[in-house]
């Protein structure tokens, strides 16, 4: 992780997070000296624990919550300054399900556009409403509708103003499979139109298949940040798992120099080794087992996924 | 000047009203011709004129006020309550919008309504008695002066109450007696000596009578006087309100 540079913002940074602290009237530090860039048309996963600070960050660059110290540039506008240019830039879907229960999908789709300064645009609203397949619900009241498909409405809500930074907060917990796919879709278009997308999410895998880099926050601070592909190439570990033709009692001597584990039954043998290294030392394991007569009849390797990592990051373990 | 956000809350807060007719404009309707019906046909009959206006034409004025400014407080009181409520005040707090827009929209669509209802009060009172307006520009004037004012003053009340009870203390505990003290029913003539001098505390008798005084040319107090106080008090609201919105008060933590 480099360090960021105080006065300067990268030329292509469309969020910029200088030095941002909250500290709530409780007395609680939600966040510490953040610093973050988004880079502009990326899709940006923050990832952290239930408390991490997730949505308190979001909350300050939407103007929800104000910052205690530090700073926050939308496209270079100032959100407490220049708020209007910064705000009308940004889409938020934000973590709880919200919504005006007596209103309908239309009208709450129209009040959202007019709120953020847009002039009506019935042909822009439709095509949103037709992407999230809430186009047959427009005339219903908000409150008939499931938890999936309120979700759905705070996301065309989001999308109504045209905005170019998208902020979505654990969009799809507790979301169906079918949502979920839908969003991604909608996600990946949203992107090739250029829009910038910063999520969060509990769900690894997303970030894991979504995202171009990854954030890493803990207890208000950001753990680290990095291409979700280096990430996974520096951090990411291989399994080798050996089925074996007999149990063993115990891992032989002759093994002692590679880190291998012993399942409970003795059936199975693990090794574990980073990708990183030149050498894996593959070869010489099986050469040797083959010299012990350690017979397998399978053999089949796993990389470990951004779960293993994360978990290893908010444990200290990096 | 964001004059799309201000027209989107506009209609939100309108269509609100319009969803819940019965409650906010026919019930308050109904329960004034009730009043027109007991004290103007009834009891009114056997009262005394006051400054030769009958006393069912006399609380006409008054009537309207009460009504005015406690449909001009819930209403708005209840409109920028509910999406505090909802947890829907999170698109409003991050939209493009300064609080003046903010407050043009939500007290704009307030003052409407009750502006609306008093109109629609003043003709039910046709049907119960005879009344004169002498000075239907300044009675029109009061009516829109005094809902904006009261409904500036019910959206501070929303924005300061964080549950329904503390909704519906003031206008309860505070408003009610207020109007009922001010002089709707009676002319202040008619106290003892030392509550003349005590109601004229009473911000709401300053209300009545300016109102009073576009009906029928007389009241127990100047008229100029009347539209200082009030306009002083709107200045007042303009000015918490600026405040809240300022330093985020029980609107951002
Ligand atoms: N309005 C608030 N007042 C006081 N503490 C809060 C408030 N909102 C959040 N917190 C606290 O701040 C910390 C970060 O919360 P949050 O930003 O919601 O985390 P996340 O979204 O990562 O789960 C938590 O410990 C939470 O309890
Ligand atoms: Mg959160």
């Amino acid at each position: 992780m480099s360090p960021l540079d105080a006065t300067t913002s990268a030329p292509d940074a469309i969020v910029s997070v200088r030095g941002l602290s909250k500290h709530y009237k409780s007395g609680l530090r939600a966040l510490n000296n953040v610093d973050l860039e988004i880079r502009r048309g990326e899709i940006f996963a923050l990832l952290g624990p239930n408390g991490a600070g997730k949505t308190t960050l979001i909350s300050i660059i939407c103007g929800i919550v104000n910052g205690s110290e530090g700073s926050v540039h939308v496209d270079g506008h100032d959100i407490v300054r220049d708020y209007r240019a910064a705000r009308g830039l940004i889409g938020l879907v934000p973590q709880e399900l919200s919504t005006d229960a007596f209103e309908t999908v239309w009208a709450t789709v129209k009040f959202s556009r007019g709120l953020f300064g847009k002039a009506p645009n019935p042909v822009h609203l439709e095509r949103i409403l037709r992407d999230l397949s809430l186009w047959e619900k427009k005339d219903s009241k908000i409150m008939a509708l499931s938890g999936g498909m309120k979700r759905r409405v705070l996301i065309a809500k989001a999308l109504a103003h045209e905005p170019r930074v998208l902020f979505l907060d654990e969009p799809t917990a507790g979301v169906d499979v079918e949502l979920r796919h839908d969003m991604w879709e909608m996600v990946r278009r949203l992107r090739e139109s250029g829009v910038t997308i910063i999520l969060t999410t509990h769900y690894i895998e997303e970030a894991e298949q979504m995202a171009d880099r990854i954030g890493v926050i803990n207890r208000g601070e950001i753990v680290l940040v990095e291409e979700k592909n280096t990430l996974m190439q520096k951090l990411g570990k291989k399994q080798l798992t050996l089925s074996l033709q007999s149990p063993l009692e115990s891992v032989p001597e002759g093994l002692r120099e590679w880190p291998l584990e012993l399942s409970g039954d003795g059936q199975c043998l693990t090794y574990t080794f980073d990708t990183q290294g030149n050498d894996t030392g593959i070869a010489m394991l099986l050469r040797k087992l083959g010299e012990l007569g350690i017979d397998f009849k399978d053999l089949h390797s796993s990389e470990s996924s951004l779960e293993d990592i994360f978990v290893s990051l908010v444990r200290g373990g990096v | 000047m964001n004059i799309h956000a201000i027209r989107a809350i506009y209609r939100f807060e309108m269509a609100r009203t319009f969803r819940t007719l019965m409650q906010s404009i026919a019930s308050p309707v109904l329960s004034t011709s009730l009043y027109f019906v007991v004290f103007g046909a009834a009891i009114g009959s056997r009262m005394g004129a006051i400054g030769g206006v009958s006393y069912g034409a006399f609380i006409i004025p008054g009537l309207i006020m009460l009504s005015l400014l406690n449909e001009s407080i819930s209403n708005a009181s209840f409109g920028i309550y509910m999406p505090k409520w909802a947890g829907t005040i999170y698109e409003l707090l991050s939209a493009p919008v300064s609080y003046v827009e903010v407050v043009i929209g939500y007290v704009g669509a307030a003052a409407t309504k009750s502006v609306i209802l008093g109109l629609l009060i003043l003709l039910t009172a046709r049907f119960f008695v005879a009344y004169e307006i002498q000075h239907p520009f300044w009675m029109l004037a009061f009516l829109i002066l005094t809902a904006v004012t009261f409904s500036l003053f019910g959206f501070i009340i929303g924005l300061w109450a964080d549950d329904f009870q503390k909704l519906q203390v003031v206008p309860l505990m505070v408003i009610t007696p207020l109007t009922f003290l001010g002089g709707s029913f009676y002319s202040i003539s008619m106290l003892p000596p030392v509550w003349q001098k005590i109601t004229l505390f009473n911000p709401v008798v300053y209300l009545v009578n300016g109102f009073r005084w576009s009906f029928y040319g007389q009241a127990d107090v100047n008229v100029l006087v009347s539209a200082g106080a009030t306009i002083g008090f709107l200045l007042i609201c303009l000015g918490v309100v600026w405040w809240i919105f300022r330093t985020g008060w029980k609107l951002k933590s």
